[in-house]
């Protein structure tokens, strides 16, 4: 710990975990009331949050360090794993590698806004029958990628389910589960909206 | 991540003002420029979100010619109909970019404007790139570094799109404090003997606004090839983007320019010259491979990229040529 210098000590969300829990005492007291900070609208899961976040704060640390959502997970915060995926307006994004100012007004979904009253979806039915996850650290992940892909192709090839993840790493290997999964649930989807049609 | 203040362009020319403050980097989708933020690559005060610009992330034709907002999404431009038609390259280079999620938030000016991936440079080493005085991978691990071009910095430029619109021979639209220049896309990229930090024409307080685009010719067809290390997620090893305006089997003309092989996307000249007039053979196909690759100047760990180049020269020409 002594090896940690200041500035990078009141980095990120440290900072403001810090401030919570020790009285902020003068230059640090001083550096974080200089950051720069933003009051900003996010509709997330359909609950819209009005929030003051630090400018440099990620989606992805609002989301966990501030709303308690912590099933998006962050494995590398460099926009590589895809462990922190969620639905900006709909589309799949790594939570990670976006400002949580550039969300203001906007939609987010993360996995937590997957079930619906109570019934999971049927991506996460799929993904418990098929054995998608290991570990199930890239699960929500690669839950919300697959979320994305069915929303805009619902009939998914296989290789079209291939290249839609291929943003989430799974350490692993469980690659073939998701895939089965992410298509069993594309299936029962189609046989759902035949029954109701 | 250190802090720094995000401010919302309202249009380019707004964005140019705010990038005139002290300390001040224009962000698209951020999706390279956060990382190298979060490296201490980077270290801005201040933020410019050009992707609150309104309009500036749509294709609008005109007279034949088609202008692209450059804050348009990789993965828009991809699915564009007019684009996948009639400029197949750009929306196939759009389509082989990382993953779903950078292309969801990477933009088309960014995804040209990003930073070399040169593993000494982004791990920090005090590089050209990062204002010092040496390439590392001259005498280094330079299995993914430049055999066209290099010195004396040895990166390759990194972006898929670059080479398609040097090959589409588009123009980029380029907002300054005096207003906007127009710059054909291949005099845009500068080589590291022209200015070792940088990759391309642009000044600090200029951002690229939009990319036009000429009209397409009838009989003209394009496709980019590219070459990973492994099926997907990353950049190219070795890329082509060919153009070719045919007469039946006869190739009236052609532009090739490469990727992941040079610091600047690497146009072929004297092939496309070669080609011009003549109907697109295997054995055309194969001496143009071997004069696409005269003059390469292979480290001590790239050379494999020598003959890798050629089959990928070779076989897109011939597969685009010979495709019904
Ligand atoms: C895991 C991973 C894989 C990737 N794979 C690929 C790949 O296969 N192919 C590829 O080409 N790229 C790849 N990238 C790189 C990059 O993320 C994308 O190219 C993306 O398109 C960059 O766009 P952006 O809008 O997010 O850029 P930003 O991060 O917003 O900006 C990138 C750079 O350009 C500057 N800039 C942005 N917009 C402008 C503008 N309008 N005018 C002037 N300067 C500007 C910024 O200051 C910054 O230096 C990858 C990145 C990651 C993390
Ligand atoms: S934590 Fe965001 S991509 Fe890895
Ligand atoms: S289930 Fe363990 S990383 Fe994917």
């Amino acid at each position: 710990m002594s090896k940690i210098s200041r500035r990078r000590f009141v980095e990120g969300t440290g900072a403001g975990l810090v401030a919570t829990t020790v009285p902020l005492q003068g230059q640090t007291a001083k550096a974080a009331a200089a950051v720069p900070h933003t009051t900003v609208k996010l509709t997330v899961n359909g609950t819209v949050h009005r929030l003051d976040v630090e400018d440099r704060w990620t989606l992805a640390e609002v989301l966990r360090d501030h709303l308690g959502l912590t099933g998006s997970k962050i494995g590398c915060d460099r926009g590589e794993c895809g462990a922190c995926t969620v639905l900006l307006d709909g589309k799949n994004v790594y939570s990670c590698s976006q400002l949580a100012v550039w969300a203001d007004g906007r939609t987010v979904q993360t996995v937590e806004g997957l079930a619906q009253n109570g019934k999971l979806d049927p991506l996460q039915e799929a993904f418990i029958e098929h054995d998608g996850p290991q570990c199930g650290f890239c699960t929500s992940g690669q839950l919300m990628s697959a979320k994305a892909l069915l929303n805009h192709n619902p009939h998914p090839t296989t290789d079209e389910v291939r290249a839609g993840m291929t943003g989430n790493i799974c350490r692993c290997g469980n690659y073939n589960h998701y895939v089965e999964s992410v298509l069993a649930a594309a299936a029962t989807l189609a046989a759902d909206s035949r029954r109701k049609a | 991540m250190k802090s720094f203040a995000n401010v919302n362009a309202r249009d380019a020319k707004d964005a140019v003002a705010k990038l005139g403050q002290p300390n001040a980097v224009a962000v698209g989708g951020g999706s390279d420029l956060l990382g190298m933020v979060k490296e201490h690559l980077v270290e801005p005060d201040v933020l410019v979100h050009l992707k609150s610009i309104r309009k500036l992330d749509q294709v609008s034709a005109k007279a034949g010619e088609v202008q692209i907002g450059g804050l348009i999404t990789l993965d828009t431009l991809s699915r564009e109909p007019a684009i996948r038609s009639r400029y197949t390259v750009l929306a196939e280079a759009a389509e082989s970019v990382g993953t779903p999620q950078i292309r969801n938030a990477g933009t088309l000016a960014g995804n040209v404007c990003q930073r070399p991936w040169c593993w000494y440079y982004r791990n920090g080493f005090p590089c050209f790139k990062a204002g010092g005085k040496q390439c590392f991978s001259i005498t280094g691990e330079n299995q993914f570094h430049a055999i066209f071009g290099g010195g004396p910095s040895f990166i390759v430029h990194p972006s898929d799109t670059a080479p398609a619109l040097v090959a589409l021979d588009a123009k980029f639209r380029v907002t300054n404090s005096d207003g906007e220049r127009t710059i054909p896309a291949a005099e845009f990229f500068a080589l590291p003997r022209v200015d070792a930090a940088r990759e391309n024409v642009l000044a600090q307080d200029e951002i690229l606004t939009a990319v036009d685009l000429p009209a397409a010719r009838p009989h003209t067809r394009s496709t980019y090839h590219k070459v990973l290390d492994r099926e997907a997620w990353t950049h190219a090893v070795v890329s082509a983007a060919i153009v070719l305006e045919m007469d039946q089997q006869v190739c009236k003309s052609a532009r090739i320019v490469l990727g992941g092989v040079a610091p600047i996307p690497w146009r072929l000249p004297k092939v496309e010259a070669m080609l011009a007039g003549k109907p697109i053979t295997p054995e055309l196909a194969a001496q143009a491979a071997e004069a696409a690759l005269e003059g390469a100047n292979p480290l001590a760990k790239n050379a494999y990229k020598v003959p890798l180049t050629k089959a990928v020269v070779r076989r897109t020409l011939l597969s685009l040529a010979t495709k019904a």
